[in-house]
């Protein structure tokens, strides 16, 4: 295999997973805006995501057989609504009395929910590993197309084209519906936006909602990358999607895929030239770094224009 | 008619309002005035339905007027606030857009153009991030998205507030177009002097309470608002 294919196989693995990271990382960007808080509950979402899916098609394939693509689809739309379900719980019992108290007291209250989530599904359904149905993921990791010399999966394929017309849709959402412009109000001046008519508490939930439906999708696809499901997922995945959101800056969405792009080719280059086991100490590495030179992140806005 | 009847309300254990009465009628400018810490803000926020009211009574077109803020809006009752409140990172026109939340959007085209007459500067700047505009922009801006929402009744805090005089000048003669066009309004001022001329009446508040009422004219020439707010 010559080197140049070798790099672009690099650079395909780091874009799908700087994708999955961007897809957690929106809702910590999203929740930020809004409230200026970060959701320490949000990694979960994509946990339960993972679970969800998996029981879903379980449940479906007793039902009416194994047709992979309505059973994986209607997997991830189970996914979709559990994971949103859940952000919604979390909007409504750990953020919406408390976002007159303290800081800290939401943080606390997060931290409690994700930790309370985590054992509750490694004590009822996850003492052991749970593996994601082969017969549904191999259709998708052993299946590739052969493009430049470089084999990509269908996976890899599903991953970035989702992504990509999630990123598309959320920018449309953002800034050219009314409902983009009531979301964006909300974020600049609540008191206003109150004012003016917009359901602010709604609005409010509704970004947990978009946000944890997103990182479903995510955790959708990594449970047939890796093929093995863990309680303490969302925890890893979260922490290096709020990672990439510091790092472009968070509370700006294009910021956000940009440092999920980032952590994901570093990722990539590293495990090829030191081996996997040194990709959290490159990550971070690239974020003290970027932080040391340019604190508010790569496109976030100076903290002046916030106030 | 919107009318305050002994009116209590107040934000935790502090009580602005005690006992506040006054009344806008359909065709009328209304000024309120009194020092800072008076309670004027207050009476627009409780009427806004952003503070509750403890006591008392608020009517609007002879019901009681009740719930938050999305249901007096719904009303056609639209507050102006102090400091004017410009969503600093949306353009001048989502600024106007956000302004009619709560009506159709096809009635946006006709509307931004009767606005852009009043403001044409608004319509040359319409691209523009709010953020960046000047203060007196910021103000026509902010009259400008509240008259999206087709008010019945519009007050406005403090509009004059850091603004040059011309620009001042320019304001209020605004606000009597846009009375004159039907629309009652509630005006909020420190610029004693300006308010009681375009207002037909004018109410005097002290700590929460009523202290004078008359009209724009009898205020002016009372003793005791030259010497309170007039500076003379």
């Amino acid at each position: 295999m010559s080197s140049g294919s070798t790099l672009t196989e690099i650079l395909i693995n780091g874009v799908s997973r700087g994708a999955v990271y961007a897809l957690v990382a929106l809702g910590y960007t999203m929740v930020y805006g809004v409230l200026g808080m970060i959701n320490f509950a949000h990694g979960e979402v994509f946990m339960i995501g993972m679970f969800a899916c998996v029981y879903a098609i379980g449940i479906f394939s007793v039902a009416w057989g194994n047709h992979v693509l309505l059973n994986l689809g209607l997997g991830l739309l189970v996914a979709m609504i559990f994971s949103a379900g859940y952000g919604y719980a979390n909007e409504r019992i750990a953020y919406r009395r408390l976002r007159k108290a303290h800081a800290l007291a939401p943080l606390t209250s997060a931290i409690g929910i994700s930790t309370f989530l985590q054992y509750f599904i490694f004590l009822t359904v996850s003492k052991q590993n749970v593996g994601f149905p082969r017969y549904y993921s191999d259709m998708l990791t052993s299946n590739h197309i052969h493009l430049g010399g470089v084999d990509i999966t269908y996976l890899q394929i599903a991953i970035l084209g989702l992504t990509i017309v999630i990123m598309t849709g959320l920018f449309y959402l953002i800034h050219f519906t009314r409902f983009g412009i009531a979301l964006r109000a909300t974020a600049q001046d609540q008191l206003m936006a109150s004012l003016v008519g917009i359901p602010v508490d709604r609005i409010i939930a509704f970004t947990f909602i978009l946000g944890s439906a997103l990182a479903a999708i995510a955790g959708v696809m990594v449970s047939m990358y890796d093929n093995v499901l863990v309680f303490d997922a969302g925890y890893r995945v979260g922490l290096k999607a709020f990672t990439a959101a510091i790092l472009g800056g968070i509370g700006n969405i294009p910021g956000a895929v940009l440092g999920a792009m980032i952590l994901g080719l570093t990722e990539a280059l590293t495990t090829l030239g030191f081996g996997s086991e040194w990709n959290d100490v490159s990550t971070f590495a690239v974020l003290m770094l970027v932080l040391l030179l340019r604190p508010r992140g790569l496109l976030g806005e100076r903290v002046a224009d916030k106030v | 008619m919107l009318t305050l009847t002994n009116v209590h309300a107040g934000y935790g254990a502090i009580e602005v309002l005690k006992s506040l009465t006054l009344e806008v009628g359909p065709t009328e400018i209304v000024a309120l005035l009194g020092a800072n810490g008076a309670g004027k803000s207050t009476t627009l926020l409780t009427i806004a339905g952003v503070v509750p009211v403890r006591s008392g009574a608020i009517t609007w077109q002879g019901a009681p007027l009740a719930g938050k803020a999305d249901a007096v809006l719904r009303q056609g009752i639209c507050l102006c606030p102090e400091g004017r409140h410009i969503f600093p990172r949306l353009t001048v026109l989502e600024n106007l857009i956000s302004g009619s939340f709560l009506l159709p959007l096809k009635r946006n085209p006709a509307k931004l153009e009767e606005i852009f007459t009043y403001f044409p500067l608004l319509a040359e700047r319409r691209k523009q991030l709010g953020g960046t505009l000047s203060g007196g922009e910021q103000q026509m801006l902010a009259i400008g998205r509240a008259l999206m929402g087709e008010p019945k009744l519009l007050m406005l805090d403090e509009p004059s507030l850091g603004l040059a005089p011309q620009i001042v000048a320019k304001i209020f003669e605004i606000i009597k177009v846009i009375n004159r066009k039907g629309v009652p309004i509630l005006l909020v001022e420190q610029n004693a002097q300006q308010a009681l001329r375009i207002a037909q009446r004018g109410y005097v508040i002290v700590t929460g309470r009523n202290q004078l009422t008359g009209t724009g004219a009898e205020l002016l020439a009372s003793d005791e608002v030259r010497q309170a707010y007039l500076g003379e």
